[in-house]
């Protein structure tokens, strides 16, 4: 079956081992996720393509337990929708990700466990391409 | 620089209301804080109008009274009202005008926010991939907070419970029936920690106050209240907050804590000299942790204090008094300007039924809201 990336920019794909894409500052090194133009410290606007470790820690998650409104677009009904995890994960000594999980039963989510990124299933197009999104799963 | 007091205060209750439109209960509630100072229509100078829904809630002077003055239009998410009233604040402070009207009013659709992500400079894809959701933000702040300090899901379900129980004293609020704890743990969970009681929702509603410089108060009223402060900030780098898709590694306070301080340093007041609180509950986690962001606590002392029963009305630290977000609703743009409506009432001991003892003489309110905006407002008699 086919896939493409969600969005152009977000992460590398197609990848073994899939990376997310992140701004930089070259004048004072902050960093954002997805990428922006400007750097939201310093405010200067030489931002160069970073990528990020693929690993990091969680530094604190949810559950979604009920459906998004739009723009929500997993073309889920409130009859298919299966609840996920989000979670705030630190990736080094980088950056922070808000992100979601591929696990979302509470006893199984911990504060600091290790995770990793993987990319995933999102939902399937008419013509039967499967559109792929990141989230981090248990590492 | 002149002083300012807060001399009339009018609400329209807080609820669902059919087809009324935004726009009528703005006026209904301007003219109910123009019956309460005394004043006619005719007598205010300027006005500041926020919402989240109406474009133009300057509309309302259709209804009361086309006099020409000028009515500026304000929105700043969940902070909109408090800046309604620090512009009316400062227009009078500055010496421009002598007396003026904030009101904020709105009506909102039954469910959780949405918008389109690119409004909060976040991609289009966050919202379709499910992360663009402000209750996902408060079961993530709140669940770190109560692993890093104590604080259990019970203890959020009595806030939750307060909430209910102040609101049924309250008969402007949406919803007025008591809920057990039990019922509220045992509500869907929606974001977890946090369950379906636990959450406030959007509704309708409006809310305004007529000021004026405070050396003319006396013509008007024999009760002012005076504004002693207000400030509003905006989120630094290293905080985590609504809609963020990244958070810096170094963390930073949240935008409430720089808010507060401020005010309270422009009051000369500190927490100590708080007798009656307004906090933003848009769920009962945030108002735990809103407690210690604006200095009545140390992060963790909640579990005991709220335990104790001190931030029910007859308690050191009465917080949410007339049922705050959680029963009254968050009509966006009003919901700043209900906090003051029920603050004055307080302060000049015409709450009823939910009148703190004593004699209340500093009032406090703080709003918070996406993407990282917090307001503070300090009052006294």
């Amino acid at each position: 079956m086919p896939t493409v990336a969600f969005a152009p920019d977000v992460f590398t794909w197609p990848a073994d081992e899939p990376q997310l894409i992140a701004s930089r500052c070259a004048a004072c090194g902050a960093m954002t996720f997805p990428t922006k133009p400007s750097c939201p410290r310093c405010g200067r606007t030489e931002m160069a393509r970073h990528l990020l470790p693929r690993r990091g820690t969680l530094v604190t998650w949810t559950t979604q337990d009920f459906l998004p409104k739009e723009p929500y677009a997993s073309g889920e009904t409130e009859e298919t929708f299966a609840p996920y995890g989000v979670g705030l994960i630190q990736l080094g000594d980088e950056l922070r990700v808000e992100a979601r999980l591929t696990e979302s039963n509470p006893a199984k989510l911990q504060f600091g466990m290790d995770v990793e990124l993987v990319v995933v299933p999102f939902r399937v197009e008419a013509d039967g391409t499967e559109v792929m999104i990141h989230a981090f799963a248990p590492a | 620089m002149h002083d300012v007091a807060i001399i009339g205060v009018g609400i329209h209750p807080f609820g669902r209301f059919g087809p009324k439109s935004a726009i009528d209960m703005g006026a209904e509630a301007v003219r109910s804080a123009c019956s309460d100072a005394g004043v006619a229509w005719t007598d205010v100078q300027f006005a500041f109008g926020g919402s989240n829904e109406v474009d133009n809630p300057d509309a309302v002077i259709g209804l009361l009274g086309l006099t020409g003055i000028p009515f500026m239009d304000v929105y700043n998410g969940c902070a909109t009202a408090a800046t309604a009233l620090e512009m009316t604040a400062d227009a009078i402070r500055f010496g421009k005008y002598d007396l003026g009207v904030a009101v904020g009013m709105d009506k909102h659709l039954p469910g959780a926010f949405t918008a389109d992500p690119v409004h909060y400079s976040a991609p289009s894809w966050y919202g379709e991939i499910g992360q663009f959701l402000t209750t996902k933000f408060f079961g993530m702040k709140i669940n770190r907070y109560m692993h890093d300090h104590g604080i259990s899901s019970e203890t959020l379900a009595k806030v939750a419970a307060k909430g209910f129980r102040n609101g049924a004293l309250n008969p402007n609020a949406f919803r007025r029936k008591p809920i057990s704890v039990e019922d509220i743990l045992a509500s869907k969970m929606l974001n977890y920690p946090l369950t379906q009681y636990m959450f406030c929702a959007p509704d309708e509603g409006a809310a305004a106050a007529v000021l004026c410089r405070a050396d003319i108060a006396s013509r008007y009223t024999s009760t002012p209240v005076y504004l002693r402060a207000t400030a509003l900030r905006t989120r630094r780098y290293g905080a985590y907050e609504v809609h963020s898709t990244w958070a810096a590694v170094e963390e930073d306070h949240a935008p409430t804590v720089y808010a507060s301080r401020a005010a309270y340093e422009a009051a000369g007041i500190g927490p100590e000299d708080v007798d009656v609180i307004q906090l933003q509950d848009t769920d009962a986690g945030a108002e735990v942790i809103h407690m210690a962001e604006n200095g009545f606590c140390a992060d963790g002392e909640q579990e005991k204090l709220i335990a104790d029963g001190a931030t029910e009305i007859d308690g050191p630290l009465p917080v949410n008094t007339d049922g705050g977000l959680i029963a009254n609703g968050e009509p966006v743009g009003a919901s700043g300007l209900r906090q003051v409506h029920e603050l004055v009432l307080q302060l000049r001991g015409q709450a009823g039924g939910r009148q703190v003892p004593g004699t209340p003489r500093v009032a406090y309110s703080q709003l918070y809201g996406a993407p990282g905006t917090a307001a503070v407002s300090i009052l006294t008699t």
